[in-house]
C-alpha cells in the first residue's frame, strides 16, 4: 500500500529550476533515504511533500487523499483547505534544527498539538506523550524547557512531538547535521528503532553508512533529478561512477 | 504658601498625569498591533500597489517625524478649525488620543521588529502539526514576540511618564502645568523639585514593574 506518490515534480526559485521531473512512491513500513551533494534539491522535494513550498508541476498525493496536481491546461491544483488539512493529518516532520516551542516545557511541546489541533482528550494525550517521552529516554525531562536540553535531547523531543499527532509518515530533513559528532548516534538509534517497529520514514542525510543499514530504498539525488533509486545494494554498487565520486568526495570532506 | 499646600496643589495634577499615562497605554499597546499588521500587510490593488503597507508606513512616518506637541495642537484644535466644532469639554480627549496615536505608531514599529525577527522554522513547524494560521500567532508567535519586544516597550513607557508633561501645551491642568503656575505666582522652585521626585519615583515604579514582568518570562529562552 502506497502511504505516497509524487509525480513528475517539478520546482524553480525565481527562474532557478531545483526539481525537474522527481517522481517518488513510499510504501507503508518503508524507509526511504534520500542522498546526493549539497544544493541537489533534497530538502526542497521534501519541503513539497510536506506542503512548505508549492509545486510547479506534477502530482502529490497521500494515502488520504490527492494533495495536488496538473490540470490538462498545465497549472498546478491543490486540494482545498478542508482536503488539504485532512491530508496534513496522514504526515508529520522531524526538522534539522528541531523547531521545539522555547516557551512550552517539553511535555506541552509534545501535547499541544494534539490537543489544539486535533482536539483528543487530555488524559489520554498526556498518557501517550509521557510513553513517547519514556521511549525517547526523556521522561524524567518532562517538565525541562528546550534550552535546558542538549541538541540530542531537544531533536528526541522534536521525534516524540511528530509521533504524538500518529502520522502514517515522518519526514526528516538531516536530523543529526545540528548535532555535534557524539550526539548523532542517539538519534540514528530512535530511527532505527522507528523503522523496526515499521514506521514509514523518509530521511534526507549525509551518513552513508546509516542510509544503507536502515533504508529500504535510497534515491540518489543531483541537480534537481534522480540519478539512481534502488535497494541500498544497488545504489551503493561500485559501478556506479557518479555515486562512487560522490561519496569520494563525501568521505575526503 | 508652604511646601504642604504646594504638594496638596501638585497631587491632584499627579493623579491627572498618571490617568494620561494608563488611558494612552490602554489604547496605543492593542493598537501598535493593528498598525503593526497594516505595515507588513501583503495586500495589493492593481496587482502592485500594496496599499495598506504603504498607509500605515505614511502614517508612522507621520507620527516619528513630527513633534509629539504639534500633534496634540492638530487633534485639539483641528475640529474647531475645520468645522468650526465646539472644543470646549474635548481637551481631556484630545490628550488622550493624540497620546494613544502617536505612542502606537513607535509601538508599531516595536511589534514589527519583534514580530519579523521569529525564525521562519517556528511557523513551518506549527504549519506542519496542522496548527490555523490564527493558532500559530496566538499560541506559538504571540507569546515568544511579547518577551522579546518587552525591553523595547518598557524604553517607551518611561518615555511617556515624561511626555505626559507635554499636556500643558493645552493648558491641562496635570501636574507640570500646575507647577508651572506655582512656580510663576509664588516665586519658589519648590513646585519643580517636587515634579522633579514625582516624575523620577512614577519612573522608577514603572520599569521596576516592567522588570518583574520581564523576570517572569525568564522561565524560558
Ligand atoms: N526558498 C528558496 N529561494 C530560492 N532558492 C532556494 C530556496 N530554497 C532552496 N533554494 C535553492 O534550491 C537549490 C536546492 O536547495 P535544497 O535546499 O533543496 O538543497 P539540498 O539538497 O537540501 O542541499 P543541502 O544538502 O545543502 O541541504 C539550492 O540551489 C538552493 O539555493
Ligand atoms: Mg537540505
Amino acid at each position: 500500500m502506497e502511504i505516497l506518490r509524487m509525480k513528475h515534480i517539478k520546482k524553480s526559485f525565481d527562474g532557478l529550476e531545483v526539481l525537474k521531473d522527481i517522481s517518488i512512491s513510499v510504501e507503508e513500513g518503508e524507509v526511504l533515504a534520500i542522498i546526493g551533494p549539497s544544493g541537489s534539491g533534497k530538502s526542497t522535494i521534501m519541503r513539497c511533500a510536506v506542503m512548505l513550498e508549492t509545486i510547479d508541476g506534477g502530482e502529490i498525493e497521500y494515502i488520504g487523499g490527492k494533495a495536488a496536481w496538473t490540470d490538462a491546461a498545465g497549472k498546478v491544483q491543490y486540494a482545498d483547505h478542508a482536503a488539504l488539512k485532512e491530508i496534513r493529518r496522514d504526515y508529520g516532520m522531524v526538522f534539522q534544527n528541531f523547531q521545539l516551542f522555547p516557551h512550552y516545557s517539553v511535555l506541552k511541546n509534545v501535547m499541544d498539538a494534539p490537543l489544539r489541533v486535533q482536539k483528543r482528550e487530555r488524559s489520554e494525550v498526556e498518557k501517550e506523550a509521557r510513553a513517547l517521552l519514556e521511549k525517547m529516554g526523556l521522561a524524567d525531562k518532562a517538565d525541562a524547557y528546550p534550552y535546558q536540553l542538549s541538541g540530542g535531547q531537544q531533536q528526541r523531543v522534536s521525534i516524540a512531538r511528530a509521533l504524538a499527532m500518529n502520522p502514517k509518515i515522518l519526514f526528516f530533513d538531516e536530523p543529526t547535521s545540528a548535532l555535534d559528532p557524539e550526539l548523532t548516534g542517539d538519534i540514528l538509534r530512535v530511527i532505527k528503532n522507528l523503522a523496526a517497529e515499521h514506521m514509514t520514514m523518509v530521511i534526507v542525510t549525509h551518513e552513508m553508512n546509516f542510509a544503507k543499514n536502515v533504508a529500504d530504498k535510497i534515491i540518489f539525488m543531483e541537480h534537481g533529478v534522480i540519478l539512481s533509486e534502488g535497494t541500498p545494494e544497488e545504489v551503493f554498487d561500485e559501478s556506479n561512477a557518479r555515486l562512487q565520486e560522490f561519496l569520494g568526495r563525501y568521505e575526503a570532506d | 504658601m508652604s511646601t504642604a499646600m504646594i504638594f496638596q496643589q501638585l497631587a491632584g495634577g499627579m493623579l491627572k498625569s498618571i490617568s494620561i499615562f494608563c488611558w494612552t497605554l490602554l489604547f496605543s499597546l492593542p493598537l501598535g498591533f493593528l498598525i503593526a499588521f497594516g505595515r507588513m500587510s501583503k495586500v495589493k490593488i492593481f496587482g502592485r500597489f500594496r496599499i495598506i503597507r504603504g498607509i500605515t508606513k505614511l502614517y508612522i512616518d507621520i507620527m516619528r517625524g513630527t513633534p509629539l506637541m504639534l500633534q496634540l495642537m492638530v487633534v485639539f484644535y483641528g475640529p474647531f478649525f475645520l468645522w468650526g466644532a465646539d472644543i470646549g469639554g474635548f481637551r481631556y480627549p484630545a490628550i488622550i488620543i493624540a497620546f494613544s496615536i502617536n505612542y502606537a505608531a513607535y509601538f508599531a514599529e516595536i511589534y514589527r521588529s519583534g514580530i519579523e525577527s521569529m525564525p521562519k522554522g517556528q511557523y513551518e513547524a506549527a504549519e506542519v502539526l496542522g496548527y490555523t494560521k490564527a493558532q500559530t500567532f496566538i499560541h506559538i508567535i504571540l507569546p515568544q514576540v511579547i518577551k522579546r519586544v518587552l525591553p523595547a516597550v518598557t524604553n517607551e513607557m518611561v518615555t511617556l511618564v515624561k511626555d505626559t508633561s507635554l499636556a500643558f501645551s493645552l493648558a491641562y491642568m496635570e501636574m507640570f502645568t500646575i507647577a508651572k503656575q506655582i512656580a510663576a505666582k509664588e516665586t519658589t522652585f519648590v513646585p519643580f523639585a517636587v515634579a522633579a521626585v514625582f516624575y523620577f519615583i512614577f519612573n522608577w515604579i514603572v520599569s521596576t514593574g516592567m522588570t518583574k514582568v520581564e523576570e517572569k518570562l525568564n522561565y524560558y529562552r
